[in-house]
């Protein structure tokens, strides 16, 4: 445990060190300000609610996500200092576990800093405030989704560039496998329940009640899953290509 | 202290370190010379539980890298081929997050980092960004990780790589000075290094061992030019 905070710190504390945070906190801000009142009709609906808000996080996260992750495991490789960090007397699982957090931290203060919205939406009327918090959490499960995807792609590459490509496909086919496009694909050679399970996989379902209002433990659970797998994958990944 | 048992690595194929025995007792400091590609650095990733051997065994004060990972590494200080580095993090930060996964102690973590810069020379770059260091600096910060929490065991791939001549001295110094309790094993290409700071020397070419004695009876086993023992050896090998 010791051990993940001390990885978590240096990890976070890199951030704000290169330009990447500052980089990453304003566009998040421009794009999810700027798309919730733009595009997202947020006066036209006459709604005192953040669903154009939430809406467009999906979209938001596929591509800035994997622009914070792919330099996760990559840039170790590439500078060899994952030879450093796994000679140390820590193990992969808690660098892993260290460098996730700290990558998922940095969306929550994105999240945070997206308070002057929250703020506008309760000064022009009175909206459900337990419906923002719970669109909220989904937004911070979805971005770790997101990020899970992206650690373990980080781990297969010594390209930041291979990193976030391959990240922006992967997190593509599960943002949108519970729509037709790919279900339709599946449908003519897979049985339904497969099909079933494949939607049943997709981001934006799990994201589209949270965002919502309706909490409902098995979206947490499906998060929470999705995270875990995925990140069992990335320490399976670093152990077995760590040396070639 | 470091047992190294029928070590052996292939990479698709290609065998890299090749059925390596050798003992490393305490007090000793171990000069692993070889050409390029002959097995050194790899031999070190095994010893140091970065990567996993194909064969045979590494122990290392009794206890096993497999089987006690965590134990072998906290006896280990290391550093790894061309130093490296989080080029983004400042000196004094990445040595403070070293001592910190070290588990040194808070009250005894000043004065660790103080010494290892004391030790190392590295006062005038303690607030600079890793990134913009000399390779001398840079290779300095490396052995100053290495050494923060006084490990029982050292062990540098080309520890001296990049240095001035005044610096290879310091650095030799500071070497001959710590290894009294040590086991310290360097891999280096300089020969005169081996004569200044071993007191074995280890030659291995394409992974096999092939001269393991003290440096004096290197230099006896032919006409005194380290050099051209070094050749007639590492090449007798490939012929």
């Amino acid at each position: 445990m010791n051990n993940i905070s001390i990885i978590f710190k240096r990890e976070l504390s890199s951030y704000f060190s290169t330009p990447i945070a500052y980089v990453f906190l304003v566009i998040f801000l421009l794009l999810s300000g700027s798309l919730t009142f733009y595009m997202g009709g947020f006066y036209e609906r006459g709604q005192a609610d953040l669903l154009p808000f939430f809406s467009f996080h999906p979209w938001l996260y596929l591509f800035l996500v994997p622009a914070i992750s792919m330099k996760l495991w990559a840039e170790e490789r590439k500078s060899g200092t994952i030879e450093l960090i796994l000679t140390l007397p820590v193990s992969i699982t808690e660098v892993v576990i260290g460098k996730f957090l700290a990558a998922w931290f940095f969306i929550v203060l994105a999240l945070v800093l997206t308070f002057p919205i929250w703020i506008t939406v309760n000064y022009l009327g009175s909206p459900d405030n337990g419906a923002i918090l719970s669109g909220y959490l989904g937004s911070l499960l979805m971005s770790g989704g997101f990020l899970a995807i992206g650690s373990c792609m980080s781990s297969i590459t010594q390209n930041q560039v291979i990193a976030f490509i391959i990240s922006v496909v992967v997190c593509f086919i599960f943002l949108l496998s519970g729509t037709n496009l790919v279900l339709d694909f599946f449908n003519t050679w897979l049985p339904q329940g497969a099909v079933d399970a494949i939607a049943s996989l997709s981001f934006l379902s799990h994201f589209s009640s949270l965002s919502k209002g309706v909490i409902d433990i098995r979206d947490f659970i499906y998060y929470f899953s999705l995270i875990g797998i995925w990140l069992y994958i990335n320490i399976e990944l670093v152990n077995m290509k760590k040396g070639g | 202290m470091i047992e190294i048992k029928n070590l052996c690595k292939n990479y698709d194929g290609v065998t890299v370190v090749d059925d390596l025995n050798l003992k490393i007792n305490k007090g000793e400091v171990l000069g692993f010379l070889g050409p390029n590609g002959a097995g050194k650095s790899t031999t070190m990733k095994m010893v140091t539980g970065f990567i996993e051997p194909s064969s045979g065994e590494v122990n290392v004060k009794n206890l096993t890298i497999k089987e006690n990972p965590m134990e072998v590494k906290k006896l280990i200080g290391y550093l790894p081929e061309g130093a490296p580095q989080y080029g983004e993090m400042i000196v004094k930060d990445f040595l403070s997050f070293i001592a910190k996964i070290r588990g040194i102690e808070k009250n005894k973590m000043n004065a660790a980092i103080t010494s290892v810069i004391d030790n190392l020379s590295l006062h005038d770059v303690v607030n600079k960004r890793l990134e913009h260091l000399s390779k001398g600096f840079k290779r300095r910060v490396g052995i100053a990780q290495a050494i923060i929490h006084d490990p029982e065991i050292l062990i540098m791939d080309e520890p001296t790589d990049g240095l001035d001549p005044n610096q290879k001295y310091d650095v030799r110094e500071l070497i001959k000075k710590i290894s009294k309790n040590k086991t310290i094993v360097i891999s280096t290409h300089i020969l005169e290094e081996v004569e200044a700071v071993c007191t074995r020397a280890a030659i291995i070419s394409k992974g096999k061992l092939l001269f393991n004695d003290t440096p004096k009876k290197l230099k006896e086993s032919g006409d005194g030019n380290l050099d051209d023992i070094f050749r007639t050896i590492t090449m007798g090998s490939s012929s």
